[in-house]
């Protein structure tokens, strides 16, 4: 059983403090300055495949429980740098490539055991991979850059990884593309060229790889993204990748902050105020300076 | 202006409507203090606040009258007692705004109310709040096919974005099985689910973005037609919250691809437990169908006779399972799960042989409901959702729990996300049974929340579970989703009473009552 209690004293009532996770995407919404650094639990406590969910401490790397999933046929919609955590994953909210057939972040963390910010355990969410009971919590941490709650146990959906999966290429318009495949893990646009992700069962693959390699596609290798991520605003930047259909743009300039209205940054406001208001959680850190 | 409309010429009608049960036209001031008299002491019609409403949506649109708060005081929850205020019916987002800056200025708390079709009395009013009606909102207002996506008002009914999508290739993912009358501003308000939840997710995981009027007035969009919004996920906090948070009046939906293939397959058993297992151990596969459905035999006996769907009347429970996606997927699922299905006694494994049989299977399963009235005059829906490797042993307990109190149940579930729905039908006016049937919904909540399930998997909590709250939450579970809620609505009027445990009572809306028509399991 994965226990909060060291997180816990460690968080106190007093003084800023954050976590770092794999430190892969630190500076994503602001840096921290002058808190004091907390760990969180590492570890898988259970998998289980029947239920396709998994139990997990959120300073375990994304790698870590994606090896420990393959071993039972299943994966989760979680992914990152090389030494990326699981919390930081859910904290920094950022969708997966393969969100086409993976689905979205903010639909796999079902239960999250924090600590908040007057340096009590409480626990949002449920362990079924249903659940309405009460606020959706869930949602509003996934992507929180932990400035709500310090996330220490989490319960994630998995699902079972596809029999077969191919990426393809070529200088091929994405619609003409998308026409083509059924419900593509991915589909990318460089400006010339469209890379889609096509998944499933394999005699499924073959199909679809033989419809698009009649496009003028060919097999190759899942495309390096730049490493910036911005939101799609309609033209392609140089050297840009588009994440078709997603909104979402891999660039390697650099991106200014995206205007938020007054409205909605108030309400978000209002949110953290109320689960931190001395804003001691990662201090420095704020999702509305996330542009996508 | 003064602050007393009686005796105001543009303020008698409302008044003269509620003398004959809705649209008479006695004329006379003095009739129709005396009618006022007989709305009820407390009742503070004609104040101030519907001189308001009828500023913003004209007189024709503001309903004081009997009729109208009688009926906008209950939803499909059998939950009565509740006391609707004045009855608003916004066409507009800045209508909408308006009705809840004037309630706001008057103190007065509203509740936002789609068809009325919920379960669990989420729509149902305390104390006479503002009733802001959103049917009529009912536009679609743009759909967009390449990018997948489509602009409805909240009035829009569920079935209806559907069928204006026929022909498109692309469809509304959510359906509840309410979803010929449910609209999609409901849908949003409760995170509804569906039959084919299980593969497509929630409502939440179908809706990109929602303009929303905050419970001050403020009109804000939450979430991004593409891409994350920065901030935070304030899209994923408002979906399924009840009303409390605030009125959506624009939903950005997700529009799914229609799947190249679909496969509906009818398995029969001699023991409810085998569809059970066989749902656990499809799942345990690492098989996620589109649908996974369990009727038990008094629901088959129920529903066959109208709809002819060939479940075998002699069957203990049968499963439906539906797959869809390319071919060669499709079919092996079909005989992975044949052979799943009769390692755990399914007697026979029909596959919908044309479209035809494959809306009979569904018919049979979406009408479960209306077949049921003929058995009973009264039910009470429960809705609780358990690990899905526990099916069998729990439904086992559900029905000695069942048993023990001399009750009747009928299972139609979702199944493949543990999502029970046990139906307890009664006929009310049977002596004390009332207390033998809340006894027994206490008791199945309590074994789901045991098994490690939770209160609520689509119907959401309103007044019936919120007292079941800290079953499953700590105290401080409960304080950090107050929170959210105060950061919403900093006030305390947006749909007060519901869902957490705390904060102001509705004491006299408890009662459970006779079964309402057209509700849906």
């Amino acid at each position: 059983m994965i226990d909060l209690t060291t997180l816990r004293a460690e968080v106190g009532t007093k003084g800023p403090v954050c976590v770092r996770g794999g430190g892969t995407r630190w500076a994503v919404g602001g840096t921290v300055g002058g808190a004091r650094v907390v760990s969180t639990p590492v570890g898988i406590e259970a998998l289980e495949p029947a239920e396709m969910t998994v139990v997990v401490g959120a300073g375990t790397t994304v790698a870590d429980l994606a090896d420990a999933l393959a071993e039972h046929g299943q994966e989760v919609a979680l992914d990152g740098p090389v030494g990326a955590t699981v919390g930081g994953a859910l904290m920094v909210g950022w969708n997966p490539l393969r969100r086409g057939r993976l689905g979205e972040v903010a639909d796999v963390l079902l239960q999250a055991d924090c600590v908040g910010a007057d340096g009590r355990v409480f626990t949002a969410g449920g362990p079924t991979v249903k659940n309405v009971t009460g606020y959706d919590l869930c949602r509003l941490l996934v992507g929180s850059l932990g400035t709500l709650a310090l996330v220490g146990r989490v319960i994630l959906r998995t699902r079972p990884i596809p029999e077969a999966w191919a990426w393809m290429g070529g200088e091929v318009p994405s619609q003409l593309v998308l026409e083509a495949v059924y419900r593509p893990a991915a589909v990318l646009w460089n400006g010339t060229r469209t890379t889609v992700r096509v998944e499933g069962h394999g005699a499924d693959v073959a199909d679809e790889v033989n419809r698009l390699v009649a496009l003028g596609l060919v097999e190759t290798d899942q495309p390096v993204l730049p490493g910036v991520r911005d939101r799609w605003s309609g033209v392609l930047p140089a050297g840009g990748v588009l994440e078709v259909g997603v909104g979402v743009v891999h660039r390697s300039d650099v991106v200014a902050p995206p205007a938020v209205p007054i409205g909605v940054r108030a309400l978000g406001d209002r949110i953290r105020d109320a689960f931190d208001p001395a804003r001691r959680l990662n201090p420095g850190r704020d999702p509305h300076r996330v542009a996508a | 202006m003064k602050g007393n409309p009686v005796g105001q010429n543009a303020h008698v009608a409302p008044f003269e409507r509620a003398s004959r049960d809705g649209r008479s036209g006695v004329g006379r001031t003095g009739v129709t203090r005396i009618v006022r008299r007989a709305i009820g002491k407390g009742s503070r019609i004609g104040e101030p606040l519907e001189r308001d409403l009828v500023e913003v949506l004209g007189r024709d649109r503001v309903e004081v009258g009997v009729a109208a708060r009688s009926l906008y005081s209950r939803d499909g929850s059998v939950i009565r007692g509740g006391r609707a205020g004045i009855v608003c019916f916004p066409e507009t987002t800045e209508e909408v705004s308006g009705c809840v800056a004037a309630a706001a200025r008057h103190g007065r708390p509203f509740v936002p109310r789609g068809a009325g079709t919920g379960l669990t009395g989420g729509a149902v009013p305390c104390d006479e709040p503002v009733m802001v009606v959103t049917t009529r909102m009912d536009v679609i207002h743009e759909v967009d096919l390449e990018r997948r996506l489509a602009w409805v008002g909240p009035g829009v009914v569920n079935l209806d974005l559907s069928r204006h999508l026929v022909g498109t290739g692309l469809h509304f993912a959510p359906d509840p099985s309410s979803q010929q009358a449910c609209t999609i501003g409901g849908n949003v308000a409760n995170n509804s689910g569906g039959p084919h939840c299980l593969l497509y997710g929630v409502t939440s995981a179908h809706v990109l973005a929602v303009e929303v009027v905050l419970p001050d007035g403020e009109v804000v969009v939450l979430g991004a037609e593409e891409g994350r919004a920065p901030g935070y996920d304030l899209r994923g906090a408002f979906v399924g919250g009840e009303g409390t948070l605030g009125i959506a009046t624009r939903i950005c939906v997700r529009l799914t691809e229609d799947p190249p293939e679909v496969a509906t397959l009818l398995l029969d058993f001699d023991r409810v437990e085998g569809a059970a297992e066989t749902v656990s151990a499809v799942i345990a596969a690492g098989i996620v169908p589109a649908a996974l459905e369990i009727m038990d035999q008094r629901v088959i006996e129920a529903v066959e006779p109208f709809v002819e769907a060939g479940y075998p009347l002699d069957a203990a429970a049968v499963l439906i399972v539906e797959l869809d996606g390319l071919p060669a997927g499709v079919a092996v699922a079909i005989s992975r799960i044949e052979a799943i299905g009769s390692a755990h006694g399914a007697r026979t494994v029909r596959v919908a042989a044309d479209e035809d049989e494959r809306e009979r299977i569904w018919k049979g399963r979406k009408n479960a409901f209306g077949a049921i009235a003929v058995i009973q005059p009264d039910y009470y829906l429960n809705d609780t959702v358990i690990p899905r490797t526990r099916l069998a042993e729990v439904l086992a307990r559900i029905y000695e729990v069942i048993e023990e109190r001399d009750l009747m149940v009928m299972n139609v579930f979702h199944a493949g996300d543990g999502n029970l729905h046990p139906l307890i039908v009664f006929d009310a006016r049977e002596p004390g049974v009332m207390e033998r049937v809340l006894d027994a919904g206490e008791e199945i909540v309590r074994i789901s929340v045991e098994a490690g399930g939770v209160l609520s998997g689509e119907h959401g909590i309103g007044l019936e579970k919120k007292r079941f709250m800290t079953m499953q939450f700590a105290p401080a579970d409960l304080e950090a989703q107050d929170h959210l809620r105060r950061a919403f609505d900093v006030e305390g009027l947006a749909n007060p009473a519901k869902v957490l445990p705390s904060g102001a009572s509705c004491g006299h809306v408890t009662s459970l009552g006779r079964a309402p028509e057209g509700t849906w399991v």
